[in-house]
């Protein structure tokens, strides 16, 4: 069969080159050459003998200085100031850890939080098994993820639901300057937050709930197909009742005071960290990243 | 060729060079390949090649257990190969069993030669493989499914890893042993390629061949590992392709 | 690697959602998910089933071999089930020895072909105290979506029903023939979620349960087997109404087992 051919968009069912501009999507496998262009290798690629091969599945992503592959699966890679949903996994006596779909669990500290917390009584303000939205801070070499809670619309979650997807499929949630967001929680008058890590809390009434809940689900498994937003606009409207439309409603009387108040449509990703340790077939340098 | 004197052994190679199910000596079995055929592994790919069947999913990266195999500078890959009790001829009692721990132990190896673990310290990425059904080859479809598994669960890593036995029977050097060849032939040699660097990441030989065999054996092994590759790369672009109008939000 | 900690405002949503006869996938207390049957999976087994029920995945292959019968029943076959919760089919499962819930679903599906005679084990019987089949029933997990048992079951009674004795592979007979099945036990499982009972709980919906209970049921009306899980409890009430409900699910199952489709 030869050499390893660069895929081109699947449309067009040939071979194409993959110098497209921003915007044209062109899906990458491990191992296959990406065509650099004097970009250098950013995260999602590696350069052997002055050329660059992508590492990860995923969506070539030229920004230039940098060329990148954005990933299309896989867990939860914590970037600092992401916005993240954690559960309690295991409480100690200075700090607590929380699974957030990251490789590694996430220490969350006492100090990180607005709470009086004395030493040894962590369990008295969280438990295993309750839920929080924390903000990543640091990333340190050994893989250890540092967040805090201390932020505006951080805080305990209570009541409500949580949805887990795959953290690649969160930028499409978001919508682009924040519009699919803005869509389901208008049309539905849920109250949302959204966790860069493929964590997403819902809170409304039962039907709202169950609405945002549908179309969560539409966007995680339908979403490759086009006409993403038509179709999930199109659901929510055929089953809103009226009073839904509009501003979407304080929240609940009773509602906890550490619940956020506003969806957290935190930024899609922009420019890779020019700090960033970048992969190469290397070990990394001691110090970098 | 074959056990001198015993009933049964079939012929392996006709005159005219066509094996025992018809196919030519540098001829693969036919490959199916399914991406993240399970729902709740982070990766998983399902392989069907010639009449093997073979299931691999990917977890991780994430917290390892037990903790003290934890590696301060970079993942550990823990492999975990096995085959299921219905999958042979004769059952196989389930359990740990010396060949599934060899074969566990040489594709950790091969993928820690190509996964980028340094870039997840102190985590575990797990890969198991469970042969539901045998026929020759299964360690190399297990290593297929693994490799597209763990690209399915969007593990870094140079290039997935293609991988194929060959062989000698009748004389010849053929590709992708079957069963009875494997049994009935003189030499078993899986092999994996890195197709970016062109090296191999796995070799193992059962049997015994001449330097000349060896040579045009690492050739054909390395054309069947290419044209494998090909298959692995169509299974995963078949599961995430990407169609015109998707909108990126950056 | 532990146990994934499923978060508590899932299973307090998941139980309110119950307290008014509703699930999280839109169901009714009473509805099964998807159910589906593929006979004849894996070749290398005398007969083999992969069912799905939901997102679940069960595989299960029948291996016949010549053996040596019991000294306590010379007369007598043997059949021997083993279920394996590989660690492939969920992130809560590692690998090594058999753990808990594993001998669970094994001797829980083991009692129901057993008590139901789904397969007469005289006629297993070779040569009286020499020499008889030994059936496996090896059940493989491959995807862990909630209710094991149910679906262990219904792959083990989909490879019985379709399996071959090799009688002439180990020279036993001339031919050979279609292992007899006399009786068809299916398995339907309950759980509790606050005051409302629903049947084929999901793997969040396992978890947020307060008790669950298992009902084997045979095509002639008997109840074969029973297990009670989880930490809850359940009145005799209940459980006769489960029992009613399990007899009704079971005619579509064994239906399912045998050939057809949801």
């Amino acid at each position: 069969m030869g050499r390893s051919h660069r895929p081109g968009p699947r449309r067009q069912g040939r071979e194409g080159s993959s110098s497209h501009p921003s915007g044209d999507r062109v899906l990458v496998l491990p191992g296959e050459e990406i065509p650099s262009q004097g970009l250098k290798p950013g995260p999602g690629t590696y350069r052997v003998g002055g050329k660059v091969y992508a590492s990860v599945l995923g969506l070539l992503s030229p920004r230039p200085p940098f060329v990148q592959v954005v990933p299309l699966s896989g867990r939860y890679i914590p970037k600092p100031h992401d916005v993240v949903i954690g559960t309690v996994t295991d409480v100690q006596g200075t700090f607590w850890l929380l699974d957030i779909g990251a490789p590694r669990w996430a220490p969350l500290h006492m100090t990180g939080t607005p709470w009086p917390v004395e030493i040894g009584e962590t369990e008295k303000f969280l438990r295993v098994g309750e839920s929080v939205v924390v903000q990543v801070e640091n990333l340190d070499p050994t893989g250890r993820i540092g967040v805090t809670m201390n932020g505006e619309g951080l805080g305990k979650l209570e009541g409500g639901s949580i949805v887990r997807i795959s953290p690649a499929r969160i930028p499409r949630v978001v919508g682009r300057g924040g519009s699919m967001i803005q869509t389901i929680t208008q049309r539905t008058g849920a109250q949302v937050a959204v966790g860069q890590n493929g964590r997403i809390w819902v809170d409304g009434d039962p039907e709202a709930i169950h609405r945002v809940r549908e179309a969560l689900r539409m966007i995680s498994e339908d979403g490759q197909r086009g006409g993403l937003t038509e179709r999930v606009d199109s659901y929510l409207r055929s089953t809103t009742t009226s009073g839904d439309e509009g501003p979407h409603d304080p929240p609940r009387e009773g509602a906890h005071r550490d619940a956020p108040e506003r969806e957290f449509a935190s930024a899609p990703p922009t420019e890779p960290d020019v700090d960033q340790d970048i992969p190469t077939d290397d070990p990394p340098e001691p110090g970098n990243n | 060729m074959g056990s001198v004197g015993a009933k049964d052994v079939p012929v392996l190679l006709s005159p005219e060079g066509l094996r025992i199910d018809g196919r030519r000596v540098d001829e693969l079995r036919p490959i199916k390949i399914q991406a993240g055929a399970l729902k709740h592994a982070d990766g998983s790919a399902f392989v069907e090649w010639g009449a093997n069947k073979v299931m691999a999913a990917v977890y991780g990266p994430r917290e390892v257990h037990p903790r003290h195999l934890q590696q301060n500078t970079k993942a550990v890959i823990q492999c975990k190969y096995n085959m299921a009790a219905f999958s042979v001829d004769e059952r196989k009692r389930p359990g740990l069993d010396r060949r599934s721990q060899e074969i566990s132990k040489v594709i950790a190896e091969a993928f820690e030669s190509v996964v980028f673990a340094e870039e997840f310290p102190r985590t575990s990425i797990d890969v198991y493989i469970e042969v539901l059904q045998a026929n020759a080859g299964t360690r190399c479809a297990g290593l297929v499914a693994a490799s597209v598994a763990l690209a399915d669960a969007g593990i870094p890593m140079a290039d997935l890893l293609p991988a194929v036995a060959v062989g000698k029977a009748g004389g010849a050097i053929i590709l992708d042993l079957k069963k009875e060849e494997d049994n009935f032939g003189e030499a078993d040699l899986p092999m994996a390629l890195v197709p970016q660097s062109g090296r191999l990441v796995l070799l193992q030989m059962e049997g015994h061949m001449t330097r000349e065999e060896l040579s045009k054996a690492l050739d054909l092994g390395v054309k069947g590992c290419r044209d494998i590759y090909e298959v692995m790369k169509q299974a995963l672009r078949d599961r995430y392709m990407v169609t015109p109008g998707q909108e990126g939000a950056a | 690697m532990s146990e994934e900690v499923t978060a508590e405002i899932l299973t307090t949503h998941i139980l309110d959602l119950a307290g008014k006869g509703k699930r999280l996938d839109g169901r009714a207390a009473d509805e099964y998910r998807k159910i589906t049957v593929e006979h004849g999976f894996v070749t290398t087994a005398d007969g083999s089933a992969l069912v799905r029920i939901g997102e679940t995945a069960v595989l299960s292959g029948i291996k016949l071999e010549p053996g040596k019968p019991f000294p306590d029943t010379p007369n007598a076959g043997v059949l021997t089930t083993n279920a394996e919760l590989i660690p492939l089919s969920s992130p809560v499962f590692e690998p090594g020895p058999p753990q808990p819930g594993a001998i669970e679903v094994s001797r829980v599906v083991d009692r129901a072909i057993r008590a139901a005679e789904t397969i007469d084990l005289t006629r297993l019987c070779v040569t009286p105290g020499e020499k008889t089949w030994v059936c496996y029933v090896d059940i493989h997990v491959l995807d862990h979506g909630g209710n094991l048992i149910d679906a262990a079951l219904l792959a083990a009674l989909g490879a019985l029903t379709h399996a071959t004795v090799p009688a002439k592979r180990f020279g036993i007979a001339e031919a050979d023939y279609p292992l007899e099945v006399l009786h068809l036990p299916v398995e339907c499982t309950f759980v509790r979620l606050g005051e409302t009972i629903m049947v084929d709980p999901t793997f969040d919906e396992e978890r947020a349960a307060q008790g669950r209970l298992t009902i084997a049921t045979d095509e002639t009306g008997r109840i074969v087997a029973m297990q009670k899980g989880l930490v809850g409890a359940f009145s005799p009430e209940d459980i006769k109404a489960m029992v009613e409900r399990a007899f009704a699910h079971g005619e579509r199952m064994r239906a399912i087992a045998k050939g057809g489709n949801a």
